[in-house]
């Protein structure tokens, strides 16, 4: 982050603050309420997309709903993601997604929580949509020359979330261990799901 | 009285044109892609206007959003990665206009 973000984000930290003490003195909010959405928020992690991702793994059907409709499928995990539309791009042999906000910093929080730092970083929102691939081999990603690369930019209503390929030689795992090969990076496009080296003894 | 919804122009598969248009105030049309060309991927639905909804308006009635396609060598013009990258944005109606061939080709003044 450099010196002018971060006075800006001192800013925005004061603004907020002050807003939020006029709200609860006007009577508009209460504290409690904002504590109660803060923890709220504070639940939702990218463990939540991992299993969407890690069931259409397992799942043709689900996969199929998954794609169709984002918002209606994971609604089957009893996920409270509110008015939140949501694309589900999937990543085959030939076609590499990533997600971007390039306007600010939209991000299907419902389903993977907070977004990272860099996510919301000038440079990532930027950078992404100009030369992706050199920004990708800096998240150390190197994708085959052949395989086309789609960004997709939040610029409206829709969020995003990528459906990464299945690592090879994961066939007898089951739904939980997959599921932990996901990483909120490979939701997000900026990585790929990948066995770990301490993932040879595979667990079942 | 009620203002009618509004109904969707393109199709999927049309080729549309960003306006180039800089209107002030909060526009969700990033600057990159006005002025280009692209190809309609999905209509997502019917939204509020971002740009009323802005200033506490009520954003009515609804305009259909869409997902449109865009070659990253027709955005930059040095694009120098993989002739078929592309990035997909999404755009309200208003904001397109139909491109029935290929835009001409944009310099790098914006």
């Amino acid at each position: 982050m450099n010196t002018a973000e971060a006075g800006a984000q001192g800013y925005y930290r004061r603004l907020q603050a002050a807003v939020e003490e006029l709200l609860i003195l006007k009577g508009i909010v209460t504290r409690e309420a904002i504590d109660a959405e803060v923890a709220a928020m504070e639940q939702r992690s990218y463990r939540r997309g991992a299993q969407v991702v890690a069931r259409a793994w397992v799942d043709a059907q689900f996969k199929a709903r998954l794609l169709a409709d984002g918002s209606a499928a994971v609604r089957e995990f009893g996920f409270e993601i509110g008015p939140m539309h949501l694309i589900v791009v999937e990543n085959t042999e030939s076609v590499h997604n990533v997600i971007v906000c390039t306007l600010c910093s939209c991000y299907p929080r419902m389903l993977l929580g907070m977004p990272p730092d860099w996510y919301k970083s000038i440079e990532y929102r930027s950078r992404v949509v100009r030369e992706p691939r050199a920004v990708l081999r800096e998240f150390g990603l190197v994708l085959p020359d052949a395989m086309t690369i789609r960004v997709h930019d939040s610029s409206a209503d829709m969020r995003y979330m990528v459906l990464p390929r299945r690592p090879a030689g994961t066939a007898e795992w089951s739904e939980e261990a997959l599921a932990g090969l996901v990483s909120r990076e490979a939701l997000v496009g900026t990585a790929v799901a990948a066995r770990h080296q301490s993932d040879d003894n595979s667990p079942v | 009285m009620t203002a009618a919804a509004v109904d969707p122009a393109f199709r999927v598969g049309d080729r549309v044109r960003v306006r180039r248009s800089d209107p002030p105030g909060h526009v969700r049309t990033p600057f990159y892609c006005r002025g280009h060309s692209g190809t309609v991927e999905r209509i997502c639905g019917r939204f509020p206007n971002p740009e009323e909804l802005a200033y506490g308006r009520p954003g009515l009635p609804p305009i259909p959003l869409y997902r449109v396609r865009f070659l990253c060598r027709d955005l930059w013009p040095d694009y120098a990665e993989h002739p078929s990258d592309v990035v997909e944005i999404e755009i309200f109606q208003h904001w397109l206009e139909p491109a029935a061939a290929p835009a001409a080709p944009i310099g790098a003044k914006r």
